[in-house]
């Protein structure tokens, strides 16, 4: 088990009285969470690689990007593997052409002597690397113009989530052949099935030694002699259902990759190990609402059933109270009363209140969360008013992520 | 296609997407019980197995079976349907070919976790296809289901996962994936179907609406409303709003009210209500711009207020009653 994973575990199994994490529904305390030293994180050293993972628009690409050019102006050498960044912000980081590999970003304060790099995946032509480094040249040749492979390269919703591990390894190999980096932050596509990944190894398997690639494997490699009923039956009805042209194509398809499988479940493998690996470090980042709040859980028991390394939660979006002292009541009674004379303190005390049942209503959902998994790590950002999308908005986030 | 605006009573299927996290789901549920007034019977459908619904109405994980989970008034009512790959592949095959012991031998030779996970497109073919079979279904001579709203992929997604004629194209020429994929594609592209976006007054989610719009009107897909969620009220004074984005309103005019009022008028108290006033109206800036950009898409705009207690049952039925006064559904 890795070293971080165990340090949480034994947190909950040892819990000191009084100050330990308290562990039961409604017990946690907001000030028992545990912080979620980001600092120390980019500054280890030993942590290589950063996975950000959580369902859409909860920032996933903006803390990642602050990440990354925080640890590069404390002196790492970084590059980040974005998925499908707002426009802005690719721009902001010279994200403007889609070649597949990483380039620096323009504007980094390289005086610490670190450096970032940043990059953007591109699946299709991720996928068509992994065919050519495994096959010879004819073989690949076969398996790129097949219409099932270009349907699979570029529209199969999992093929995103396959591809940007697939592209982290290749980072890896290339970040320890070269040195060129020493931490490798990824950003993971947004839907639940971004840690399908965490299947790949095990479903490629099974697909591989599965029956139904024997059987679709069959007539391409002879005659099938000795089908019995039941592996007759599957050869007819999936050429019932998808039709005999489609099927014929999934055989060509698979009979081409059937070389090539062998080391795309190798690499798979080894991408699994590496995230599961001492030098790696899972943030699940969500924002304080329902449904990213639930979504986080998920990412939590998800990665700890598989063994992950999780460092901890990042929360974006957490609302704050500028004005101390004053209560959601005394301010919607005083705002009745001066209602006509003064319309602006008014309003204002009107925002207040409705700050403060935001700031309530977030709190109550972290404490929930807390509840459930009390040894999650978490660091909170403050929501900022308007949208992050230059290096200096950036380096504010990676600022409010550490304080 | 349908012209949106009042005149959608033909619109039988409600596709709803929009950015992650800008509340497909809440908006999905509000429209569903706002066409369900009435006497009205409503299939709220959500296909990416994260149980949203269950969790807004606060019910049990749905299973692949229509249950009723909201009435409306004078007897409409609200039902619910989580659609999984699985179970609609074996539900397709038994339906068309009627495969009921067959679809275990599949099963245990990994031919559905093959055509729902690894076969590109038959996944999305599937899931529409479901969709597709509940707007067509009929009871008793009339249709099931007055209206049909499907909680969508995001936006990013939503042209692939719609397009699935397209989708399976290149892999189906002929047989009986791509005759389901064409019959999809008539009912997606046709008068009774409409396409709304769901999204926040935010750059990013703005730009993936106006993209996907795009996308989904060079695909023939009839593209209907744009819906504003989580819009903040203008809470100050017109008049103030530039001052307080500068930071420049009058401190002491503060002061005198909140003593006015007998509210503890301290320094920190005058700074933070100007902070956040300043706050609030950088937020409003930046929703008008945001808001001028939507309208140039040419799509009719119905805003939802921002609920700063989150999303109850109450609030769901609050949300339906203005979808239903924007006459736009």
């Amino acid at each position: 088990m890795p070293r971080k994973a165990q340090t949480s575990h034994s947190t909950r199994q040892q819990p000191r009285r009084g100050t330990g994490p308290r562990v039961g529904p409604l017990a946690a305390r907001l000030s028992d969470v545990r912080q979620l030293d980001t600092e120390a994180l980019i500054s280890d050293p030993s942590v290589r690689i950063i996975v950000c993972c959580g369902s859409g628009g909860v920032g996933k690409t903006t803390t990642s990007a602050a990440l990354a050019l925080r640890a590069a102006e404390r002196g790492r050498k970084v590059v980040v593997l974005t998925i499908d960044p707002a426009r802005r912000l690719a721009q902001s980081m010279g994200l403007t052409q889609l070649d597949n590999h990483p380039r620096p970003v323009v504007g980094v304060d390289d005086t610490a002597g670190g450096s970032l790099d940043a990059m953007m995946l591109d699946m299709k032509r991720t996928f068509d690397d992994v065919v050519q480094s495994h096959a010879t040249p004819a073989k690949a040749e076969q398996i790129l113009s097949n219409p099932f492979y270009q349907a699979l390269s570029s529209s199969f919703a999992g093929t995103q989530e396959y591809m940007a591990m697939e592209k982290l390894g290749q980072l890896h190999a290339e970040a320890v052949k070269s040195g060129r980096w020493d931490l490798i932050v990824v950003d993971t596509p947004p839907s639940r099935s971004a840690l399908d990944f965490l299947d790949a190894p095990d479903r490629l398997s099974s697909f591989l030694d599965g029956r139904l690639i024997r059987i679709l494997l069959a007539p391409a490699r002879g005659p099938a002699k000795l089908l019995s009923f039941g592996v007759s039956m599957v050869t007819n009805t999936v050429s019932k259902v998808l039709g005999g042209q489609m099927l014929r194509d999934v055989q060509t398809f698979v009979a081409a990759l059937d070389t090539v499988f062998g080391g795309f479940r190798a690499r798979a493998d080894m991408t699994y190990q590496l995230l599961k690996d001492d030098q790696t470090a899972f943030i699940v980042v969500a924002s304080p609402d329902d449904d990213a709040l639930r979504e986080a859980a998920f990412f939590v028991e998800r990665l700890a059933s598989d063994g992950m390394p999780l460092a901890g939660l990042v929360l974006n979006r957490v609302a704050t109270s500028p004005a101390p002292g004053i209560s959601a009541q005394a301010a919607l009674a005083a705002a009745e009363q001066l209602d006509t004379d003064n319309a602006l303190t008014s309003a204002l005390l009107r925002l207040h209140a409705e700050r403060l049942a935001r700031v309530s209503r977030e709190r109550t959902l972290r404490r929930r969360f807390a509840s459930a998994h009390p040894t999650v790590a978490t660091a909170t950002v403050a929501a900022l008013a308007s949208d992050v999308h230059d290096l200096d908005s950036l380096r504010e986030v990676g600022e409010l992520m550490s304080a | 296609m349908t012209e949106p605006g009042g005149s959608s009573s033909e619109v039988r299927l409600h596709i709803v997407t929009g950015k992650g996290g800008t509340g497909k789901t809440t908006v999905s549920a509000a429209l569903a019980l706002a066409l369900a007034a009435g006497g009205r019977r409503v299939l709220l459908c959500e296909v990416e197995g994260r149980q949203g619904i269950a969790s807004l109405f606060d019910v049990a994980p749905l299973p692949y079976e229509e249950r009723r989970i909201a009435v409306g008034s004078e007897g409409g009512e609200v039902l619910a349907l989580a659609i999984d790959t699985e179970a609609a592949l074996l539900e397709y095959l038994d339906m068309f070919y009627r495969l009921g012991r067959a679809g275990k031998v599949l099963d245990r030779f990994g031919v559905i976790d093959f055509a729902t996970t690894v076969a590109p497109g038959v996944r999305d073919v599937l899931l529409t296809g479901k969709v597709y079979e509940a707007t067509g279904r009929v009871e008793n001579g009339s249709p099931a289901y007055d209206a049909v709203i499907l909680d969508a992929p995001p936006t990013g997604r939503i042209g692939n996962f719609l397009n699935v004629n397209t989708e399976v194209a290149g892999i189906a020429k002929v047989g009986p994936i791509r005759k389901q994929a064409d019959s999809i594609m008539r009912l997606l592209r046709s008068d009774s179907t409409l396409v709304h976006f769901v999204t926040f007054l935010e750059e990013m989610p703005v730009q993936e609406t106006l993209d996907a719009i795009e996308e989904l009107a060079g695909i023939g897909l009839p593209v209907g409303n744009v819906i504003v969620n989580s819009a903040r009220q203008s809470g100050l004074p017109t008049e103030q709003i530039d001052a307080a984005a500068a930071r420049e309103l009058d401190a002491a005019t503060i002061e005198v009210a909140l003593k006015e009022a007998g509210v503890k008028s301290t320094e920190a108290v005058v700074a933070g209500l100007m902070q956040i006033g300043h706050e609030h109206a950088e937020r409003m800036k930046l929703e008008t711009e945001q808001l001028r950009q939507l309208a140039d898409a040419g799509r009719p705009i119905v805003s939802l207020p921002y609920l700063a207690d989150g999303v109850d049952l109450g609030a769901l039925y609050d949300l339906a009653e203005q979808l239903s006064e924007s006459d736009l559904f």
